[in-house]
């Protein structure tokens, strides 16, 4: 570094001579070019436009100018540290572009590998089925009743019509329980349930029972000890087999699709007065019973219609059992096997899987069907 | 019940345009449901007729083996009217006979077509047949693999065999429901058809009756509530090696019932095509006055079925004056059973109770073709004719004379009439019935009706027991008109409340369980103290005291369970030895309580039971809270790539409970507990607001083993009753402090055996309201803390909700939740 020039000679100044600003200018340019990548470059800055740098060293001497070839001198050295430093700043952009560039492509990774690292859940069938059923009722403004599984002998047979000695309790092979003079049976049916709610509600009662019922039946590929039914109690004033058949329609459209429909066979049951045995309409073939390959329909075995359970009017016997006016309400019930709609609404044939508990059966249906 | 065709329309005049489709269409859509049709032969297609064996040639061949060379007179069958060649390897014929030959061109079941082909050294042009190759069961005309003989003068050589065979002939199979059990007859079958297609009906009962002189056997009824008809026929001279006429037999094999002897035959073609069982004793063996009275108890009978049984006074019996000769109604007794020596028959047409037909059938376990009418309901009428009928085929069959006198003790009681509205049908169906309609469909189903204005005085046919209801009679009405024709109604009902609250929150519950990874499972209630024991529960566990099944399935799992754990180890069993190895399953059902509080009433059912009655039935039932059960096993996190899994742990099973907790806005509290099935050491203690609700944890290293299950399995199980009624239904909106958090990290070292816990909630208390979270970050034990101790390090975010803290306010917050840990549980910081 020169010292305060007093006594000015331009001549002794040369770092600040037009041509060697341009050099410095060059060169520094010339470096930020050349730098291949962003070490490159800081070096490049440091050489070029740090502290001790040409160009920096050159422009702490503009005050050694006599003041007359200062502004010369400045502007001079202005307009080449501007030029540098924007060559950096470009450089710089270019550079690290290039850098992120590189830097995803050496992080690529082999995104077809596996990612289960934790086990997938799922609800079983059979509860998403009763929860889909539930749901299409609610949305109707009925609403969900239930009961317990281990049940008074009187709700589950005396109260809805079947007597002591009525030859349909031998249709339905109850489990008992000890001491056999308490009473107490695991329910054959959700039928129970619907006594409970007339003998605690007011009509109007639009409700539906899904539930676990029990039957003596030995477990095989179309039996099961314990099965499931959802079963449908209206009780209201004017209440017909019209509305039934209005309902269960209803149901069979939404749960099957649209246009399928049921149709009603002259049946028995205790509980009910008419009885009819309610079939719905193929889902697959649509009641032509034939399937699209010319054979006949699998889910329907050719048939065209399912068996889906037993409904009718209910028998004012029960009515009048459950404090429940016969004279000024009448009302309807269907029931039907959930396991069964699903079988048969899921393709399935055996339905054993439903209870033997392998992961695989419940985790293929997820949290929702 | 069975029917063929030919024998409905014996009854009913039906066009003869009706198929048997569209009879069977209408009659499933009258109540009487098709189960299915059989066609005997069906598969049989080409020539097929009566051939006469004119000539037939034993012929040895080398391989030991006897064939026969045959000529079979087959008339113009064969277009030539030539004796057909035929070689056939049976030998259970003889020139002379008629036999069933196939012609070439026919195709047998199986798909065997028929061809003229050299074998034996013959051209053999068709077959002699066999029922086997017709496809006959062993019930077929003829000893099954041997040649089916006809008998001589059946047809003409040449015809189409096919209707002696009873292969025109179609069976159908109907559904009987309980409240129809006149269908349980040709004569109710074909009523239901001539309803069906408005048909002229020939009831069988109808006939021309000898006046009952009481003349006959002598017959004491004692119970007329029990038996209120007795009809006692005899006859004499009957030949017991009397064939039963083919179509006897053919009918009553249709019927899917089994020909025995002529005697035996005839009661039962009687009561198939009557619906009135009737019984048949061997007179010669019947002492003295034939009686009907109730059991004594201590009596005994051998039933015809060889069983020796003990009565009581439940049973209806028949008598005479050796003792009882019968379980009345139900089945006839061994010592007056009709045998090969029976010359002279009593036939016996009793109408009985029908409660007492089925609880006697019930508590012998008999179930009989007469019981099942008699238990439903027979026609009472029918006890004369259809003793007639029995006596008419026994003299033109058997050979027998009918004794004179007719023995008919009581009579049919009268129905009673039922009044009605008349328009009840149209209000129960929704259909526009008018009241001319009802009253014509009604008359038609066999009621007489009276009509007094807009009121019905119906008076039911006898073969209606089911009918005693003003609605009853509406489906009656209902169904003539026709289920198919009832429109279709969407009712409105008044605005629903939806989903309750506790079926929302179980929702939750499963879908929680769902998202952490578990796999719900149902399996059945039903264990057995095998079970218990291999839970490793302690003898006087609360869950030994179990709710006892009076009829089990399986008597090794008579009880109802009490925890759902024996369950969801068994499928957590079932998924091991299925090669899953890593899995959660969980299950939510109720639990039962050993008993409730005594017996459950059997209520009136004529009125509402009291609220006083319903409540003593309430509390007759077991307590059953739902609970919720889970079981882990395996890696929690798998082994993959990205390296090592984790292995389940105790930790799992209480997180997936807190993960539900949470659901439900609860907080889990854990202390240490020791409980089978769980590892005595890693067994927790589940609270919620200071109750306990469960436990969970790793299992007991035996009960892995029991179980079939990879060591360090995992379980919990929780009455999630108990969650449920505390969940927080109505969550506060959080509000957040945006000043800035002051973190503090402690290390404090107690002894080994002080629950985290405990030092938390000393933290917890001690830091004061500027603590926002504590979280422990660490466990260590080793050198440096020396043999006993055990380090903790805690991490405490610390904020005010107005302020940034200021210098110091951490720190001492800090030291205050130190000094109260130190106090309470000896920490000492590190």
């Amino acid at each position: 570094m020169s010292g305060p020039n007093t006594d000015y000679d331009p001549v002794e100044v040369t770092p600040l001579q037009a041509e060697e600003v341009e050099a410095a200018r060059d060169a520094a340019i010339a470096a930020i070019e050349q730098a291949g990548d962003l070490e490159a470059l800081k070096q490049a800055r440091l050489d070029h436009a740090g502290d001790r740098s040409p160009l920096a060293l050159a422009n702490r001497e503009i005050g050694a100018l006599p003041p007359q070839a200062r502004k010369d001198a400045g502007q001079r050295i202005g307009r080449a540290r501007k030029d540098v430093s924007e060559a950096l700043a470009a450089r710089q952009v270019v550079l690290e572009a290039e850098h992120e560039e590189r830097m995803l492509v050496e992080e690529t990774v082999d995104v077809t590998l596996p990612t289960d690292r934790r086990r997938a859940g799922g609800r079983h069938p059979v509860t998403l089925q009763s929860e889909l059923v539930a749901d299409l009722f609610v949305a109707m403004g009925w609403e969900v009743a239930e009961g317990p599984v281990v049940e008074a002998e009187w709700l589950n047979f005396d109260a809805l019509n079947l007597g002591p000695d009525h030859p349909a309790r031998t249709m339905q092979d109850t489990f008992w329980t000890e001491p056999a003079d308490h009473h107490v049976v695991l329910r054959t049916q959700t039928s129970p349930v619907q006594a409970r709610t007339m003998l605690t509600r007011k009509p109007p009662i639009y409700v539906v029972c899904p539930g676990r019922v029990f039957r003596t039946d030995e477990y095989d590929a179309t039996h099961s000890p314990m099965f499931h039914q959802v079963e449908g109690l209206v009780v209201d004033e004017g209440i017909t087999m019209a509305h039934l058949k209005g309902t269960l329609d209803h149901f069979a459209g939404q749960l099957f699709g649209d246009g399928i429909d049921t149709r009603f066979r002259p049946s028995y049951f205790p509980f009910t007065e008419p009885s009819a045995e309610v079939d719905v309409r193929c889902f697959v073939c649509r009641g032509v019973a034939v399937s699209s390959a010319g054979d006949a329909c699998r889910t329907c075995r050719g048939e065209g219609w399912i068996e889906w359970g037993g409904c009718g009017v209910v028998n004012p016997r029960v009515l009048t059992a459950c404090g429940v006016d016969p004279e000024v309400y009448t009302g309807f019930a269907f029931g039907m096997g959930i396991d069964r709609s699903f079988m048969f609404r899921h393709g399935l044939e055996d339905l054993r899987p439903l209870f033997e508990g392998d992961v695989r059966f419940s985790a293929a249906f997820g949290t929702e069907i | 019940m069975k029917a063929p065709v030919s024998w409905i329309r014996e009854h009913v005049d039906l066009p003869a345009e009706v198929g048997t489709e569209e009879l069977t269409d209408r009659l499933t859509m009258l109540g009487l449901k098709l189960e299915a049709i059989e066609r005997p032969g069906e598969e049989i297609t080409g020539p097929l007729v009566v051939g006469r064996v004119l000539t037939m040639e034993p012929e040895p061949q080398k391989n030991g083996k006897t064939i026969n060379w045959c000529t079979v007179d087959v008339g113009d069958a064969n277009g030539t009217g030539e004796p057909q060649g035929i070689v056939c390897g049976a030998h259970n014929f003889a020139p002379g006979d008629l036999v069933v030959t196939v012609l070439p061109g026919g195709v047998l079941p199986g798909g065997f077509a028929i061809s003229a082909r050299k074998t034996y050294g013959h051209v053999s042009a068709g077959m002699i047949c066999s029922a086997a190759e017709l496809g006959l069961g062993t019930d077929a005309q003829s000893d099954a693999g041997g040649i089916i003989v006809l008998p001589p003068g059946a047809g003409e050589p040449g015809q189409d065999v096919r209707p002696l065979l009873g292969f025109d002939e179609e069976i159908i199979e109907f559904e009987i429901n309980p409240d129809r059990a006149y269908a349980l007859s040709l004569r109710g079958i074909a009523r239901e058809a001539a309803l069906g297609f408005d048909a002229p009906f020939r009831d069988p009962v109808e006939r021309d009756l000898p006046p009952a002189d009481g003349a006959g056997h002598p017959v004491e009824v004692e119970d007329p509530e029990g038996c209120p008809v007795f009809v006692a026929r005899t006859v004499s001279g009957f030949d017991p090696t009397a064939e039963t006429p083919a179509f006897i037999a053919d009918r009553i094999r249709m019927a899917g019932m089994r020909p025995i002897s002529l005697a035996v035959d005839v009661t039962n073609y009687v009561m198939l095509e009557t619906g009135r069982p009737i019984h048949g004793y061997d007179l010669d063996k019947v002492q003295g006055t034939v009686r009907v009275r109730r059991a004594r108890d201590g009596e005994r009978l051998t039933t015809l079925d060889g069983t020796k049984r003990e009565l009581g006074p439940e049973d209806l019996v028949v008598t005479d004056d050796s003792g009882v000769i019968g379980l009345g109604g139900v089945m006839g007794g061994e010592a007056t059973e009709i045998s090969e020596s029976t010359t002279r028959v009593l036939v016996e047409a009793a109408h009985w109770e029908p409660v007492a037909m089925f609880r006697t059938g019930k508590r012998h376990k008999i179930s009989s073709e007469a019981g099942k009418r008699n238990e439903r309901g027979a026609d009472p009428t029918t006890c004369e004719p259809a003793a007639d009928r029995v006596v008419e085929l026994l003299t033109t069959y058997g050979g027998a004379t009918a004794e004179p006198g007719v023995t008919v003790v009581g009579a049919p009681r009268p129905r009673e009439a039922v009044h009605l509205d008349a328009g009840l049908a149209r209000r129960v169906s929704g259909m526009p019935i008018d009241d001319e309609t009802a009253i014509a469909h009604l008359r038609a189903v066999g009621c007489d009706v009276v009509v007094e204005g807009e009121r019905l005085q119906v008076t039911p046919p006898p073969w209606r027991p089911d009918l005693t209801d003003p609605q009853d009679f509406s489906e009656e009405v209902v169904r003539v008109v026709g289920y198919d024709k009832v429109p279709s109604v969407l009712p409105t009902p008044p605005s629903g409340r939806g989903l309750t609250r506790e079926q929302r929150l179980r929702r939750r519950v499963g879908r929680t369980m769902a998202g952490q990874g578990f796999v719900e499972v149902l399996t059945f209630p039903f264990i057995g103290t095998g079970d218990l024991d291999l839970l490793g529960l302690g003898a006087d566990d609360d869950r030994r005291s179990l709710l006892r099944l009076s009829n089990p399935l399986s008597a090794e799992a008579p009880y109802m369970t009490s925890t759902l754990l024996p369950g969801l180890l068994r499928a957590a069993e079932r998924n091991v030895g299925h090669g899953t190895t890593s899995f959660a399953v969980f299950e939510s059902a109720p639990v039962t309580a050993p008993h409730g509080s005594g017996p459950a009433p059997i209520l009136p059912v004529d009125r509402r039971p009291t609220d006083a009655e319903l409540e003593e039935l309430e509390k007759a039932l077991p307590a059953q809270p739902v609970h919720l059960g889970l079981v882990a096993v395996g890696e929690a996190d798998s082994s993959g790539w990205w390296g090592t899994g984790r292995h389940v742990d105790w930790s799992d099973a209480v997180e997936a409970v807190r993960g539900v907790s949470d659901a439900l806005g609860l907080e889990l509290q854990t202390r240490a507990a020791a409980l089978a099935p769980w590892h005595p050491g890693r067994c927790a203690e589940l609270l919620v607001e200071g109750v306990v609700v469960g436990h969970a944890g790793e299992l007991h290293p035996r009960v892995c083993t029991a179980f079939g299950l990879p060591p360090r399995s995992v379980a919990a199980e929780v009455d999630l009753d108990l969650l449920l009624e505390r969940a927080v239904d109505l969550r506060p909106a959080p509000v957040f402090s945006t000043y800035p958090v002051a973190k503090e990290d402690v290390a404090l070292v107690v002894d080994a055996d002080v629950p985290a816990a405990s030092v938390e909630a000393a933290l917890r208390e001690g830091a004061g309201e500027l603590l926002e979270s504590v979280r422990l970050f660490d466990v260590y034990t080793g050198d440096q803390v020396g043999e006993g101790r055990k380090s903790l390090a805690f991490a405490l975010r610390l904020r005010a909700h107005d302020r940034t803290l200021v210098e110091g306010e951490a720190a001492a917050a800090r030291d205050a939740a130190v000094a109260l840990a130190a106090e309470r549980t000896g920490a000492t910081q590190r």
